[in-house]
């Protein structure tokens, strides 16, 4: 392998790495909450500061290539796919320290008097992200395209959420402080859905050099 | 924790495919091109160069042709205008057509005098600018209608070297530095009013500041003609180029708007050349 391509290996190896830790914060984020656990969201807090170190180092390394190599076709798609995830990947790790910190507040509460279920909306955020990572790993278009496809079922579930919770502070104003905090957990989960969409449509890019974010006809390729 | 994933190597690539060579290697379909290279095959005593290449060039736009040493782009470039009719025991095959007309039947003057080459390094004769300038015309007959600083001076503004040179258009044309003597060149090969210009690695002997302006003044030029430039400078094909071209061993790769080649082209052939991988 010539030097160059060790520095376009590093730099998807770090993406990976980064990748993987931001998924491990969004799960621990998600115990935290369904568990009461603290360490898992003082962890999450912790890892913060790695992975934002983690989305500078990889910037570092996509401007040299551009710098020194002028990266063109895959490599160009890897840069570009790279600078763009790292952004999304760094977002989703404050998402989940949001979270890790509304679980900290409402461990401090008392329970709400009925049960708002967050697991399939948690399932499904985490699965978005593992999927996302894991179609960046395997260059799989196909499967980054599923993922674009949950996108929705994401919405769905934080509506629903949504609608039990403002019922519920309705009923019950003494459920406010505790409500809105859930509300919040709800809408960073849809919003850690919205980021993997994001990766699933670099992972388009870098894959197939198609932009699917745009209408077909103004694809260049 | 979900599982975590998997370590493939990186950069995979699995819509690339190698190339068969039967099939068309150009994506850009041009309607009435204002050149076409039809089933190419050129032959060096028994050495074959070049491989059943068909090409289409658009008028008014810049065709660059990449690759890399010995690929045959040169070749092809010279057999544009019949240059390598100068060299001995060589074989062409197939048609090459300027506005429909195949070139390979008319008067070979009458052909170089519509289709300009510059070289890779400046070659002025060594004479004034303005009689560097003058030559083309003055045999071809072009002055009839036109006083001869007329036509130096249009041909120096549209090679951009006008303000450079013009109170010292009788000095030698050696004078002058490397870069302005190759756009010296150009604008000679504009005096006669070529309607395509070929050019080969016109900059690999320029510095980067005559190499822009080269860059910038090929841009300019496309309104007035059609240009194909061969360059090793894949930099240089992205930014002038509206298609590009890859050769490799003789034969036409892949041929597709530039920007589908720099980005994501079809074979790997090209993907392993542009991005460094190649051998």
């Amino acid at each position: 392998m010539r030097p160059f391509e060790e520095e376009f290996e590093l730099l998807n190896d770090t993406l990976q790495e980064m990748g993987a830790l931001v998924a491990h914060s969004v799960h621990r984020s998600v115990l935290s909450l369904v568990e009461k656990n603290e360490d898992y969201a003082h962890q999450v807090i912790r890892d913060e500061s790695r992975i934002d170190q983690m989305e500078i180092q990889i910037d570092d390394l996509a401007a040299s290539l551009i710098v020194r190599e002028q990266p063109v076709a895959r490599d160009m798609r890897l840069v570009v796919a790279a600078i763009k995830i790292s952004t999304d990947l760094e977002r989703m790790g404050d998402l989940a320290v949001h979270i890790a910190e509304r679980a900290l507040s409402l461990m401090t509460q008392p329970p709400l008097p009925e049960t708002v279920n967050f697991g399939e909306l948690s399932s499904l955020a985490e699965s978005m992200v593992l999927s996302s990572l894991d179609s960046f790993v395997k260059r799989d278009a196909q499967a980054a395209r599923g993922v674009l496809e949950q996108d929705d079922r994401v919405d769905r579930h934080r509506n629903a959420i949504q609608h039990q919770l403002t019922q519920l502070m309705q009923k019950d104003p003494s459920t406010v402080t505790r409500a809105i905090d859930y509300l919040i957990v709800a809408r960073k989960l849809e919003r850690i859905g919205d980021h993997a969409t994001n990766i699933a449509e670099d992972v388009i890019f870098l894959a197939q050099g198609v932009d699917v974010r745009r209408p077909r006809e103004a694809q260049v390729a | 924790m979900g599982t975590s994933p998997a370590r493939i190597t990186p950069n995979a690539s699995p819509t690339k495919m190698p190339t068969t060579h039967t099939e068309n290697q150009s994506q850009v379909q041009t309607a009435t091109p204002k050149m076409r290279a039809s089933n190419i095959n050129f032959y060096y005593g028994s050495f074959k160069a070049l491989h059943d290449v068909s090409l289409d060039f658009a008028a008014n736009k810049v065709t660059a042709l990449i690759g890399p040493s010995g690929c045959g782009k040169s070749t092809f470039l010279r057999n544009l205008n019949r240059i390598n009719e100068t060299l001995r025991d060589t074989r062409i095959e197939g048609e090459i057509t300027l506005d429909g007309e195949n070139i390979l039947d008319k008067d070979v003057t009458e052909i170089r005098r519509r289709i300009g080459m510059v070289f890779q390094r400046p070659n002025p004769f060594p004479k004034s600018i303005f009689e560097n300038i003058i030559y083309g015309p003055r045999i071809n007959g072009l002055l009839k209608n036109r006083s001869a600083a007329e036509v130096v001076e249009q041909s120096l503004r549209r090679a951009a070297l006008w303000d450079e040179v013009k109170d010292k258009l009788h000095d030698s044309a050696y004078a002058i530095s490397g870069g302005q003597q190759q756009r010296l060149c150009i604008a000679r090969a504009l005096a006669v009013d070529p309607e395509v210009l070929l050019l080969d690695e016109p900059c690999s002997a320029l510095d980067p500041i005559a190499t822009a302006k080269i860059e910038d003044l090929l841009v300019s030029l496309k309104h007035q003609c059609t240009i194909v430039i061969v360059t090793h400078n894949m930099q240089q094909a992205a930014r002038v180029a509206d298609t590009t071209g890859f050769f490799l061993l003789g034969k036409l790769i892949e041929h597709d708007k530039t920007d589908v080649i720099f980005k994501n082209p079809a074979k790997k052939e090209t993907e392993d050349y542009i991005t460094g991988r190649f051998g």
